[in-house]
């Protein structure tokens, strides 16, 4: 094969697969250096959290996106963010009778294109990172949420399920004495 | 584009959590955990994307592929400037690196920038690894954005 032909693969394989890699490789290392699996969610989610408070800022500037109304404006939201940067799109589903938590519904998911869970790894929630995004996403535009990996096709499910749980709005905390 | 900004992210994500979580040692070896984390990414990808492509001829031939195609695969633009003594030496010049752009340009900041650095001796040594090139990958930054990696080939 010409080596002409092959750049239009290359495009593709760039994106995504860099960062499944290069995510694959933190994990790797992650591992390596703590001590239980425990640690490395704790610190995977971190990672997640620090990416979405910057990440946020990148989605406002790009889709010039305004305030949410309700909850579900917020998942329609992130549903659209998904598509942007992991070129998913998830559903959202199960939302609660008080309509405070809901789902989003993962087919696919490219951060766990060629992965694979030894055994003795069974714990570890490999797709924390992006549960942390949507936390870290969702502080900048003052709601705390809660969000945690239900389902994982890495431990065999069918799908991947990522729950939000809607906490509090925050309020701008005024620094003391300026009133 | 938008998966960039993952990406960069990301990878900024490595550059912080390698230098968090080391207090005990000295810098070099916190470079080697960003640097090492870097060959893994190499030298997986490297194998992805040379999978349909014909033999290579020779070692300038492979450089060049790194630099051509390669690079913007990974960083978006190709290399600027290649270099090579032809003895097993390469220089290969980026005037706006990636990883460089988002930083001030100025002379303030030019000791931080051997982090950002890092993880790309990696991949380079990564590839070329898995090209059957085994060498040394150093990196220089004199002024901002522009980074020069030198290879070593390194024959036995």
């Amino acid at each position: 094969m010409s080596r002409s032909s092959t750049k239009f693969d290359m495009k593709k394989v760039q994106n995504s697969e860099l960062v499944t890699l290069t995510y694959g490789a933190l994990v790797a290392q992650m591992i390596k250096d703590m001590d239980t699996t425990e640690d490395v969610n704790k610190q995977l989610e971190r990672l997640g959290y620090n990416m979405g408070i910057r990440l946020i800022e990148d989605f406002l500037a790009k889709t010039g996106s305004g305030r949410c109304l309700d909850l579900k404006d917020t998942a329609d939201k992130i549903q659209t963010a998904f598509k942007m940067y992991l070129g998913v799109q998830p559903n959202v589903a199960n939302w609660s009778a008080a309509g405070d938590e809901f789902s989003f519904i993962l087919d696919t998911n490219p951060l766990t294109d060629l992965v694979e869970i030894p055994e003795d790894l069974k714990n570890l929630k490999y797709c924390n990172l992006i549960c942390g995004a949507i936390r870290g996403a969702l502080e900048m535009v003052q709601l705390e949420v809660q969000s945690w990996i239900v389902q994982d096709q890495l431990k065999g499910d069918q799908n991947t399920e990522i729950r939000v749980k809607f906490i509090r709005r925050l309020e701008d905390a005024m620094p003391a004495g300026e009133d | 584009m938008t998966e960039d900004t993952l990406f960069e992210l990301l990878h900024s994500e490595v550059v912080h959590y390698a230098l968090q979580n080391d207090e005990r040692s000295n810098q070099d070896e916190d470079l080697s955990i960003i640097e090492y984390i870097g060959f893994s990414v190499g030298y997986r990808i490297i194998e992805r994307l040379t999978k349909d492509m014909s033999r290579f001829k020779d070692e300038l031939d492979t450089m060049k592929f790194i630099c051509t195609d390669f690079w913007s695969a990974v960083y978006k633009k190709q290399i600027d400037n290649l270099r090579t003594n032809h003895q097993g030496v390469y220089v290969l010049q980026d005037n706006s690196f990636r990883f460089l752009t988002k930083i001030s340009n100025g002379k303030q900041y030019l000791e931080a920038a051997s982090k950002y650095v890092a993880f790309t001796c990696g991949v380079i040594r990564g590839s070329l690894s898995n090209l059957n090139i085994s060498c040394l990958v150093t990196a220089e930054v004199q002024n901002m954005p522009s980074c020069k990696f030198h290879i070593q080939v390194q024959r036995t």
